[in-house]
């Protein structure tokens, strides 16, 4: 073995080597990824506390009922759980090819990037559908004694409590802050999933060029893959807050 | 770059490795899986006459929970967090212990907020309007 045995005394804070036994750059990627987290924590926590304040909000099992090509079938939590699996199966892809970078396998750390760079993609297709059937979908809901058919916008919310109406059951507007949560939040981390793809094609790049051959080991693989993990791990938390609860 | 834990990993290592992964994806899976049924499980009970609310709040409990060891194993596994040494764990776990706190503190407040709107800061009995009177909308116009 190498350097990777941990040094038990208190030489490890006599200078010369790094007393976490990690490189700057992947320990300051470590810092980073906190800092991320208390920024997802925190408009996580501020969604809590509008939802918390509220009579009513929207129930997840009816908003996120649609799947593609399935017409108005009524299939909850389907789709998300579809975008949840790719995510996770991206993870366990990306892992793979940290791995292959620890054995210098050039070949395999490509096919391991590209297939994680492909699930990043899909992710994304899934969630501009999604987005897209939640905007353009036109949900009947009474406004002031008057039907109107509404999308689900950062204006408007047609997922409030049902009311009788003419003897039918219909829904009512909804608290505001819903769309605005929503569509903020996983954007937020449609931005991070997209900015990962970038970065993990920008790997692929130089991993083809043989950059991280000749450097002598595959690091940059690994800062990466934490951040795609990262990504992964807020969505987490995010299919929890939107979704499950 | 010395101090880089790079190792070169024997055959045997690898294997065990990689078996590691796959059964850390399994885990994940099987845990989805299980939260996709709790969650269908509180439609259901949502959609019977008389929900049982306490039912679902032990539920969504559960999630939670749940979430946290999926948290645990990509963080432990897949980040490898559990592989570093212990002075640098604490340095990434500690500070976000803060989120105790901040999750206790501002759901109370949230929910404090309610009670006084369903009081009137307290001046009446606790009702629950189920419809909160909005402004007029009018098109293009923002509130």
């Amino acid at each position: 073995m190498t350097t990777a045995t941990v040094q038990p005394t208190t030489k490890l804070w006599s200078g010369g080597k790094s007393p976490f036994n990690v490189s700057y750059g992947k320990l300051m990627m470590w810092y980073f990824l906190m800092s991320d987290a208390f920024t997802f924590g925190a408009f996580l926590i501020s969604y809590g506390t509008i939802r918390f304040s509220q009579n009513a909000w929207a129930d997840p099992n009816y908003v996120f009922n649609a799947f593609p090509l399935a017409g108005h079938a009524n299939l909850p939590l389907a789709f998300v759980s579809l975008m949840t699996f790719i995510l996770i199966l991206s993870s366990v892809t990306m892992v793979l090819a940290v791995h292959e970078g620890h054995k210098m396998n050039r070949k395999g750390v490509e096919k391991w990037l590209f297939w994680t760079i492909l699930g990043g993609l899909a992710f994304l297709g899934c969630q501009a559908w999604e987005w897209t059937h939640l905007i353009m979908g036109e949900k009947e809901v009474l406004v002031n004694g008057v039907i109107e058919k509404w999308g689900t916008t950062v204006t408007h919310n047609p997922w409030g409590p049902e009311v009788l109406h003419n003897g039918q059951a219909i829904a009512t507007p909804g608290p505001i802050a819903f769309g605005g949560y929503f569509f903020g939040i996983t954007g937020f981390h449609g931005f991070h999933v997209f900015s990962g793809v970038v970065i993990n094609i920008i790997m692929l790049i130089q991993n083809r060029m043989k950059i991280f051959e000749k450097r002598g080991h595959y690091e940059m693989i690994e800062k990466a893959g934490l951040y795609w993990h990262f990504v992964d791990l807020v969505w987490v938390f995010v299919f929890l807050c939107f979704y499950l609860v | 770059m010395s101090q880089v834990a790079t190792a070169e990993v024997g055959h045997h290592d690898d294997k065990a490795q990689i078996k590691r992964i796959w059964k850390t994806f399994w885990i994940l899976l099987i845990i989805t899986i299980v939260e996709l049924g709790i969650g269908l499980a509180i439609y259901s009970i949502h959609k019977g006459e008389s929900p049982n609310e306490t039912l679902v709040l032990m539920f969504k409990g559960v999630v939670c929970i749940l979430t946290l060891a999926k948290a645990f194993y990509i963080v432990g596994v897949f980040m490898h967090l559990g592989d570093e040494i212990r002075n640098m764990i604490m340095t990434i776990i500690v500070p976000l212990l803060l989120f105790v706190w901040f999750i206790i503190a501002f759901l109370w407040d949230g929910n404090a907020w309610k009670n006084l709107k369903n009081t009137d800061a307290g001046s009446r009995e606790y009702i629950e309007k189920p419809n909160e009177k909005l402004p007029a909308k009018e098109k293009g116009h923002k509130d």
